[in-house]
């Protein structure tokens, strides 16, 4: 085939949308939508690289912090959102061995996270509405600064990426509880029960031991959706809060910002953040890890249960960990600092590192295994979190957190550390597997291209951190524009670093493009044309 | 006291010395788990040390810090330590309000920053002249915001806002208006 005919076409002509379900279209959409945020994401994250070793004309202050604003939730919501949630829609019901519970909403869930990305997004462009994602009190409401109107619709954007995620959250809980038409009846409440964690706690204290009755994946999955909805609650709740300020604004009453205090609605806010950042990310990802390591290796899960545990463990402590976000809060309590923000943290090393160990002692168990693309991924995302947790136990550290909090070192080797090379590589090690049982055995264009992409990916992401790292190290603060040259020299280096980052994306995009062709790209978002709850097309 | 420098600089040598064991760790990983070797199955007790190894170190880097970097102490307990000095700060509209006469500390002198904030949440941080921090905090409007600061080493200090409160913080830069100068009958180093 020539380059024009693959482009088109798809590597050896192998996908052919027609023949794909439904369950397998909504996935696709989802990673398709995912993946192009996260290329908006890496764009924007260059342009504030570069900016941070010169400011550029076309983006000034205001720009810039508008771009900084819509970051790091176009990368969580845009993007990796959008790969999880379609990902784990279609792994519950493949795990469980029954049909999601409604395709329909599953696809509702993947528009309204599109199109609530591109409303925010669109708002912090063209209005420049720009209180960061901290929103610290009452920031979001100071209309001296922030156009009133781009506020509404940035605000309407979040709301509808919490819509659609209220709606995945009910698609999963549904399908582990459900019992589908022509199927014997199932036990509800013992199902959530098992996925919860709650009948392993019950066993504890109970000589009668009872039989998990989901597996461990689904459990994570469960138990990280948990925090998934809880957190969609605070944001939700804090969205409105927002808007009646700004609806009064608009309406000539301009209300009193002291009415809301700042310290209290920092604790909420943080409260509901960790639930991602310290929550669902930590669960999923290990519970990822689990999935990738029994899959990749064909072996039981190594201590199975101390893994279920600790997945129960880490969804309690993400619920008492925020106070490590407050410790250069002097106003906050020093025992919330010390009890919240110090050893509750510290139990996610321990989380996260039996995680890690759980998972390198299955893949070892059925050595020799061949380096395949999710293996490598795997070892990537597994790498970056053993980076990215110490890093970020040592800022929750009352000492260290003084001469550290709100440097480049958060952003660096903790922040971008983990997502990037631990979240995204994880996810990667996914994509990369799930990719030929969601396509019917599409092919890969090319080897080489996916090499380039791990190798990009894994430096460029490890490189930005510690270069950012140093310069916090140094002084360098975040979310803050710097004028005469001052960290220049760590800039430059991490700048070059995430150009590595964009050629891997870039890499991967067009690999991903060649094999499934533009016409199948086009496919994946026309209607299917089998009916079938099925996952993939019968044989 | 421990200058905060120093504190850093360990803090460089000790994490940049686990980044490089953890990297050569897992490729050494990456290397073996493609090959064959008799030992498949890790024994329980290793599962076990691992276990001990990261609580051992989760529960004791806080307490090696407390033990160790003086302003923590300091920091708890200031409501019961009495400052040589008091700096009362005011911020609003992005613009610091400093003492009407000069911050003048002599070396060895307790400083307490109290910081008030009359609009939004800003940071307080104190700068060297080379750019690296000394320490920080944040700036909460309707409460108490303060700081006590062991400070020994002379020379002088920059203020800066070290949290984001709109565009406009950027320049919220109050450059050499804290002085220390050495104690009399004392020689810099």
């Amino acid at each position: 085939m020539t380059f024009l005919q693959t482009l088109v076409r798809g590597t050896k002509d192998l996908f052919k949308p027609d023949t794909l379900t439904p369950m397998q279209k909504m996935t696709l959409r989802f990673v398709v939508v995912g993946l192009l945020w996260y290329g908006i994401a890496v764009v924007e994250g260059m342009i504030m690289r570069v900016s941070l070793v010169k400011p550029l004309p076309p983006f000034p202050p205001g720009h810039y912090y508008a771009i900084l604003t819509a970051h790091p939730l176009v990368g969580i919501f845009g993007s990796t959102y959008s790969v999880v949630f379609g990902a784990f829609l279609f792994l519950v019901p493949f795990l469980m061995k029954k049909p999601l519970w409604s395709i329909k909403a599953a696809n509702w869930t993947c528009g309204l996270l599109a199109v609530g990305t591109l409303t925010f997004w669109g708002a912090a462009f063209i209005s420049h509405y720009a209180p960061l994602y901290t929103l610290y009190w009452p920031l979001p409401a100071d209309f001296t600064q922030f156009s009133v109107v781009g506020g509404t619709f940035f605000i309407l954007g979040i709301a509808l990426v919490m819509v659609g995620t209220a709606l995945f959250v009910i698609n999963v809980f549904k399908t582990i509880t459900y019992t589908p038409a022509g199927f014997p009846p199932q036990p509800a409440g013992a199902l959530l029960a098992s996925a919860l964690g709650l009948t392993g706690l019950r066993s504890l204290f109970s000589r009668e031991k009872k039989e998990h009755l989901v597996s461990l994946p689904v459990a994570a999955i469960a138990r990280g959706t948990v925090d998934t909805a809880l957190n969609a609650g605070i944001i939700l709740f804090t969205g409105v809060l927002i808007l009646v300020y700004m609806v009064a604004e608009l309406s000539g009453h301009s209300l009193k910002h002291s009415a809301v205090d700042a310290l209290l609605y920092k604790n909420w806010f943080w409260w509901g953040l960790d639930l991602i950042a310290d929550g669902l990310v930590l669960i999923y990802v290990a519970g990822t890890w689990y999935l990738m390591a029994t899959l990749i290796s064909g072996k039981k899960l190594f201590m199975e249960n101390v893994a279920r545990a600790a997945l129960f463990v880490e969804m309690v402590v993400s619920w008492t960990v925020w106070s490590h976000h407050l410790m250069s809060d002097q106003a906050q309590p020093g025992i919330l600092k010390i009890l919240s923000g110090e050893m509750v943290t510290a139990f996610e090393l321990i989380t996260q590192g039996l995680a890690f160990t759980i998972t390198l002692v299955t893949l070892w168990s059925a050595r020799p295994l061949k380096m395949t693309n999710p293996l490598k991924f795997l070892l990537g995302g597994l790498l970056g979190f053993a980076l990215a947790v110490p890093a970020g136990i040592m800022q929750a550290d009352l000492g260290l957190n003084r001469i550290l909090h709100n440097t480049q070192w958060i952003v660096g080797p903790h922040v971008h550390v983990a997502v990037l090379v631990g979240l995204t590589m994880t996810l990667y090690a996914a994509v990369y597997y799930l990719l030929p049982l969601l396509t019917n055995g599409a092919e890969l264009y090319s080897q080489k291209l996916v090499n380039l992409h791990f190798w990009s990916h894994l430096l460029g992401g490890i490189g930005m951190g510690a270069f950012m790292g140093m310069a916090g190290l140094h002084g360098m603060l975040r979310r803050t524009m710097y004028f005469n040259g001052e960290f220049s020299g760590y800039m430059i280096l991490a700048a070059l670093s995430g150009s590595l980052l964009l050629l891997g994306f870039l890499a991967f995009f067009f690999n991903i493009v060649m094999s499934v062709g533009l016409r199948g790209v086009v496919g994946i978002f026309l209607p299917a044309k089998l009916n079938t709850k099925d996952l993939v097309p019968s044989a | 006291m421990i200058d905060s420098k120093l504190v850093l600089w360990g803090q460089t040598v000790g994490y940049t010395a686990y980044v490089l064991a953890v990297m050569a760790g897992m490729a050494w990983f990456a290397y073996k788990v493609t090959r064959d070797g008799s030992l498949k199955l890790i024994p329980n007790w290793v599962f076990h040390t691992v276990v001990g190894a990261l609580v051992t170190v989760g529960v004791s880097l806080h307490i090696v810090t407390h033990e160790t970097i003086p302003w923590k102490k300091l920091d708890l307990n200031r409501a019961h330590i009495a400052a040589d000095k008091t700096f009362d700060i005011r911020v609003a509209a992005h613009k610091f309000t400093l003492p009407a006469d000069k911050m003048t500390i002599v070396a060895g002198e307790k400083v307490l920053f109290n910081v008030t904030s009359d609009d939004l949440t800003y940071g307080f941080g104190v700068f060297r002249p080379d750019q690296s921090m000394l320490f920080q905090m944040q700036v909460l409007p309707g409460h108490r915001n303060d700081l006590l600061w062991h400070f020994e080493v002379p020379g002088l200090y920059t203020i800066r806002s070290t949290e984001y409160s709109g565009p406009k913080g950027i320049q919220m830069i109050e450059k050499d208006v804290i002085e220390v100068v050495e104690k009399a009958g004392e020689v810099l180093p």
